[in-house]
């Protein structure tokens, strides 16, 4: 039976050189914070990297030093599990912009104060340079595979568009190639509940005491909301009310949807920096893999030899499956070996991250072969 | 399922014998992938497919295949010229929106393709409709008429006009009645499914 992933490696990562960035900036004393499951082989050709999503982290299988919770993607990283850590050497890197370790805006510039909004912004691309950095420093060639959903899932499709010789294998689950306009306007709304928060000071919040959870909160709420759909929201809530018999003709959170919601966003707030949420957010929208290849997206995958799978899934609005289909349709013209399906979960988008074992089943053929 | 059932269909038994070891192949309509896994496994081929129902997709990522969820009519659209060695499309022409433009394009994607399809004009189909004055519905053709995703049936005699009015070649053909192959005299009453080779 699966048990618990044995986490082999905690830990933060220099590097020597600065990180040159898409903006055109080099961003200095770049620390990678990661984490390792199982062991690298003597051929050193068994790691399979996992790209954390918006919010996600390196605590992929071990308990998050913060809220104390299970990895975010504990069902699927262990041994004997679909990501087998018995038979590889699962690697996770908190991406450059984020606040769980990896350099962002909440780090240290130069100067010896935070960067805050003196950090430059960065792009998908530039995530996945300081990854492929990190595979460098622990002498890894190449990628078994490469594993992600959401903005993990941009991080693959980018892996192999740029540094096409690292992986030979890419999953991309619930993912895009190119940032839609609905997925922009939805994280345009989330910077500017952050932005609105007095207490966000321009950014320089921090040391002051105060924070913009107000605002970070707001973003979580509606961002969450597109994590799911109409059906699990009705399922799981309904019209029911929070503790009550009767609505309160006030502004309480009458029901349980409410109540869900704000607890959603203001427990994200004692995990996560509302600066890092606008970096890794604006990464995102700028993230449009047709554009970086003039036009053509299948130009994009013409350089690797790399085996493809893409998974999408039918109640996902925000990465919906047409989006998905495009890109395979991409990998097809690119004559690269790709495989399609859209599986049929209820959760919305974050059914990647849920009990879906049909997904299992995906990752487990993908990754075996 | 698994590779017993190429084992049980014979049309993809042939198919598997005559394709060359090392092609490129795109299946289209692929199933559960037990003719790509076997292609694969014996002969070296490079095995890509295409399938509608999502469930045999899975089944065939779960084999560690290439095969796409997709819709034959519209997606073939989406890969370029001269892609594959082979395409393959079998038991699935007669399903097809358009067989002529499916035709078209199978071997517009492929340089040569492999077609299999059951023949409406075996004896038992015809004496069926001669007899009873009802479409047939036989072990071959399990579907009633107003459920079956036959939408196109067509007989060996309707396939070669095909082939001539757009001036493809056959280069093989195979004509198979009770799970056996049998010769060409007679096949378009005595053939239960034909398999043909054709190329541009």
């Amino acid at each position: 039976m699966a048990g618990p992933a044995i986490i082999s490696t905690s830990a933060v990562l220099e590097l020597s050189e600065p990180l040159p960035l898409d903006g055109g900036q080099r961003l200095e004393g770049v620390r990678i914070a990661y984490e390792a499951y199982g062991a690298l082989n003597a051929a050193r050709d068994n790691a399979v990297f996992v790209a954390h999503a918006t919010t996600g982290d390196q605590h992929l299988a071990s308990p998050h030093p913060i809220t104390g919770k299970p990895g975010w993607w504990d069902r699927m990283v262990g041994p004997g599990k679909p990501i087998d850590t018995d038979r590889f050497y699962v690697l996770c890197a908190n991406v450059i912009g984020g606040c769980m370790g990896s350099t962002g805006p909440a780090s240290l510039a130069p100067d010896g104060k935070p960067y805050a909004m003196r950090f430059p912004v960065i792009t998908i691309r530039d995530m996945v340079r300081a990854h492929v950095a990190l595979f460098d420093a622990l002498g890894i060639a190449t990628l078994h595979a490469i594993v992600g959903g959401s903005m993990g899932g941009m991080q693959a499709l980018s892996l192999a568009a740029n540094w096409p010789h690292i992986p030979r294998r890419v999953l991309a689950i619930a993912s895009t190639a190119t940032m839609a306009a609905q997925n922009i306007a939805f994280q345009e709304v989330g910077r500017q509940a952050i932005m609105a928060d007095p207490d966000w000071q321009g950014g320089d919040y921090y040391g002051t005491g105060k924070a913009p959870d107000a605002g970070l909160a707001v973003a979580r709420m509606a961002a969450h909301i597109t994590y799911l759909s109409e059906e699990s929201l009705t399922g799981k809530f309904g019209r029911r009310l929070q503790d009550r018999e009767a609505k309160s003709f006030g502004f309480d959170a009458d029901f349980q949807v409410e109540s869900y919601l704000r607890h959603q966003g203001l427990s994200f707030t004692t995990r996560f920096d509302a600066n890092s949420y606008l970096y890794i957010t604006r990464a995102m929208s700028y993230f449009d893999l047709e554009e970086e290849q003039g036009g053509k997206l299948a130009e994009a995958f013409a350089r690797t030899a790399a085996r493809f799978c893409v998974v999408s899934f039918d109640t996902d609005w925000l990465y919906p499956t047409e989006q998905s289909r495009k890109l395979v349709h991409a990998l097809n013209a690119a004559g690269a070996p790709v495989s399609f399906v859209e599986l049929s979960a209820p959760f919305g988008h974050d059914s990647f991250l849920l009990d879906v074992p049909a997904l299992d089943r995906v990752v487990t053929g993908f990754l075996g072969q | 399922m698994s590779g017993h059932s190429i084992q049980s269909r014979p049309d993809l038994a042939l198919i598997a014998d005559h394709v060359a070891p090392g092609a490129r192949v795109l299946d289209i309509g692929c199933g559960d992938g037990a003719l790509l896994a076997a292609l694969r496994d014996e002969k070296g081929v490079d095995a890509r497919g295409m399938e509608i129902d999502p469930a045999k997709v899975e089944q065939c990522v779960s084999k560690g295949l290439s095969v796409i969820q997709g819709d034959a009519n519209t997606d073939l659209a989406f890969y370029p010229d001269d892609a594959f060695d082979y395409a393959i499309l079998s038991q699935t022409l007669q399903t097809t929106l358009r067989p002529d433009v499916m035709l078209d394009e199978l071997l517009r994607v492929g340089r040569k393709a492999f077609v299999s399809f059951p023949n409406f004009a075996h004896w038992r189909v015809r004496m069926a409709l001669l007899w009873r004055g009802r479409m047939p519905v036989t072990r071959q053709l399990t579907y009633t008429w107003y459920d079956t995703p036959n939408i196109h049936h067509l007989t060996i005699a309707d396939f070669r006009d095909l082939l001539a009015a757009k001036g493809v070649r056959t280069e093989r053909c195979w004509f198979i009645a009770d799970g056996r192959e049998i010769g060409v005299a007679g096949a378009n009453w005595r053939a239960q499914n034909a398999v043909f080779q054709i190329s541009r």
